[in-house]
């Protein structure tokens, strides 16, 4: 099986229960999703979705007509194989002792992170950047003990001119 | 002049052509049930229980092709409706849902007779509303009419809350609807309909598969076209029976679990399957893997996501199945398959599925060959679930669409009797049959009442065999005859025929069959009739749950009991 992770950029009717139209229709057709950030697109009454999805080619083929069918989103697309920004955000509550704090500090700058808050016990992190740089930074921070974490989840835009999921064709 | 909600609602079902209302009140609807009147050329049809409104809403445009309507109060109301909507929504079967709501400021607080019925019914309509507003009112219901209806038709819900039905604005009903994320496909696309027409002129063996969608589109002329100008056998999905005659030299009856022998051997041998406006349900395809081994497949359906969903699809067209035909035929030429044709036939010779074996005792098959034979084929036959179901489309032959009425793809047991009704009011000229199983029937018996009231004359067979038939078929089959939960000790129906105000008969022999029956249909009003069949009769032929197509079961009563699809190969024809 290709299995293979995919990011769908959705538009969609900024609607009272859009959010439970898609949520439902992943769990009744047993789609997984992986991330889904949702938020107001350049358009007044559209909000724009991103959803990360992973499966076998034919299961992301039906999770996107199956998206489609739906009266309120208006476009979707597969950006997974083109030029894309994205990112996402977290926020990493980490365990910092008068030893620690140090060497916590420095691995956040070479990430380009901020501390955006501190503690006696602990440091609060924030990291933008795409998934696998959030992937990177938590691991190394697990060591000294992660008390708490959040991701945003993904959002993308295509690069250059071209754009994904407008409301014109 | 400013209208309330209750009128607004009223005034735009007129616009929409709304004749028949199938509707329980209840206290959230009252606004609109006190406006009732002012509109009386809205019928409305005071059901029993809301299950069977919307059961009757969809009987109704099954057998009109119109959008059925149903309405039903808050809570508990709306949920009664829910099978009935469901049942809708597997079937495409055109609707709109009407439900109260508690008043706006009551909304999420668990308010008497609430339920979120928006949240509810996501899965299970095309789309749906909740008016906060009266101003959207007549926008709701345009679009919903409209969604109802065109692409792949299906139920849409609108909830609409108390005091919007109270609350008074200004009534303009919008000409055009303005859905910038619902855009159908109509037209196939052209390179996809020329591979189509150059894989049929290809074929040696092909095979039109049939479905509902060919009646939906009303494409039963360019389907018949596209089958004579070809000479392409037919065979029908059950919900496709009626798009293609049945008594039609190319008809070859139905595939499935309990599909014409013959026409599972059509498809297990075809080279070409070209399938349209059906969806590849598994009670149709058997085994998925060995479905129609040696063929490709072309796929004409107007929903996207059906492509490739169940079966793999080599040339699929996305379009309506009229549009589709119409370009299709222009580009297929005339040819002959005599061979392929009377392979079939002979195979037809030799697994006689329709042949009712001997017997002394009321077979259930009998009964159904009799009604189609006293009514001439001239008749509405609504269906229950179940064997009832499965003799009702094989020993009754369907020349036009619209004449099978059953629940394929839910498969609801009670629909029978309320879509029965809906199919008499919508069609109030035609005889309609109602042909019912002792379970079924008790599912939704009180809708009898809702007849007698309402004096819609359908005439009701019960087949009466004490058991859930179909489900102890099964047990007689895979669970070594234990027959768990299905003997059923059922009421005196002519009693309960009688209680309910219409005549009621009991047949338990072959020779009072024909008379009961011409008794019936001679009768003005509904007439019900008890018929005491052979208890422990099976449908054949069948296929087994998990089985191919090709191996079918006929009946053991009848040589030869099991056969396997006789194996063509590519050189034979």
């Amino acid at each position: 099986m290709d299995f293979q992770k995919h990011t769908l950029v959705v538009l969609v009717a900024d609607k009272p229960g859009i959010l439970n139209r898609v949520a439902s229709l992943f769990r009744r057709r047993g789609f997984n999703i992986d991330s889904i950030a949702v938020g107001h697109a350049e358009q007044p009454n559209l909000s724009r979705m991103t959803i990360v999805v992973g499966g076998a080619e034919g299961t992301v083929e039906q999770v996107r007509k199956q998206l489609a069918k739906l009266v309120d989103v208006v476009r979707i697309s597969d950006i997974t194989n083109e030029p894309v920004v994205t990112r996402e955000l977290a926020l990493i509550k980490v365990k910092a002792t008068a030893a620690s704090r140090n060497e916590i500090i420095q691995i956040v700058d070479i990430f380009r992170a901020n501390i955006v808050d501190v503690a006696a016990d602990s440091l609060t992190v924030e990291v933008t950047g795409d998934g696998e740089k959030l992937d990177s930074l938590i691991n190394l921070l697990r060591g000294f003990g992660i008390k708490e974490l959040s991701r945003t989840g993904c959002i993308a835009l295509t690069r250059g001119t071209t754009s994904s999921a407008t409301a014109e064709e | 002049m400013k209208l309330t909600g209750a009128q607004i609602l009223c005034e735009a079902l007129l616009k929409e052509g709304v004749e028949v209302i199938f509707g329980f009140p209840g206290g959230v609807v009252l606004p609109l049930y006190d406006t009732l009147p002012q509109y009386s050329q809205l019928r409305h049809i005071l059901v029993r229980h809301e299950q069977g409104a919307a059961h009757a809403a969809d009987g109704y445009s099954r057998a009109t092709g119109k959008v059925g309507v149903c309405l039903a109060t808050s809570g508990p109301g709306a949920t009664n409706l829910v099978t009935g909507i469901a049942n809708a929504y597997l079937d495409s079967s055109p609707m709109v849902a009407i439900t109260g709501q508690v008043a706006r400021p009551f909304i999420g607080k668990d308010g008497f007779q609430e339920v979120d019925i928006t949240g509810i019914t996501v899965p299970i309509t095309k789309h749906n509303y909740l008016v906060l507003d009266v101003n959207d009112l007549a926008r709701v219901v345009k679009e919903s009419f409209y969604l109802a209806r065109t692409g792949r038709p299906g139920p849409v819900l609108i909830d609409i809350p108390k005091d919007v039905f109270i609350e008074q604005t200004d009534f303009r009903y919008p000409e055009k609807v303005d859905l910038p994320g619902y855009k159908p496909t109509i037209e196939g696309h052209p390179t996809q309909i020329k591979k189509a027409a150059k894989a049929i002129s290809e074929s040696k063996r092909p095979v039109i598969l049939a479905g509902r969608g060919i009646i939906l589109s009303d494409a039963c002329e360019e389907l018949k076209e596209l089958a004579e100008t070809s000479q392409m056998p037919v065979v029908t999905t059950l919900l496709g029976i009626g798009c293609f005659p049945e008594s039609h030299v190319l008809s070859f009856g139905m595939i499935g679990m309990h599909g014409m022998a013959y026409a599972n051997f059509a498809v297990s041998n075809a080279d070409l399957i070209i399938a349209i406006g059906m969806r590849f349900d598994d009670r149709a395809t058997g085994k998925v893997s060995a479905f129609a081994p040696k063929a490709r497949i072309i796929h004409i359906d107007i929903d996207p996501a059906e492509i490739g969903k169940n079966v793999r699809v080599d040339m699929p067209i996305v379009g309506d199945a009229k549009h589709v035909l119409r370009e299709l035929n222009k580009l297929v030429g005339r040819r002959l398959h005599v061979e392929w044709v009377k392979q079939l036939d002979t195979w037809r010779e030799e697994h006689p599925s329709v042949t009712i074996r001997e017997s002394e005792n009321l077979l259930p098959q009998f009964v159904v060959r009799k009604i189609y034979e006293v009514t001439g084929g001239e008749a509405i036959v609504v269906t229950g679930v179940g064997q009832n179901q499965m003799w009702s489309a094989q020993h009754f032959w369907y020349d036009k669409p619209g004449k099978l009425i059953s629940s394929g793809g839910l498969g609801t047991m009670g629909f029978e009797l309320p879509a029965a009704m809906g199919a008499k009011v919508g069609c109030p000229d035609e005889t309609v049959w109602c042909i019912a199983g002792d379970g079924g029937i008790q599912m939704t018996i009180q809708e009898l009442a809702t007849i007698v009231q309402e004096n819609i004359a359908v005439k009701i067979a019960i087949i009466n065999n004490g058991y859930l038939g179909m489900v102890r078929q099964w047990q007689d089959l895979f669970y070594q005859k234990r027959y768990v939960a299905t003997p059923l000790s059922g009421p005196d129906f002519v009693k309960i025929a009688e209680a309910y105000g219409l005549p009621g008969l009991r047949v338990k022999t072959r020779r009072e069959v024909v008379p009961a029956l011409k008794k019936a249909m001679a009768y003005k009003g509904a007439f019900l009739i008890d018929f005491q069949v052979e208890p422990e009769e099976n449908v054949y032929p069948m296929v087994p749950p998990g089985a191919g197509l090709a191996e079918v079961i006929e009946d053991p009563q009848k040589k030869p009991a099991r056969s396997s699809a006789p194996d063509l190969t590519a050189s034979s024809i």
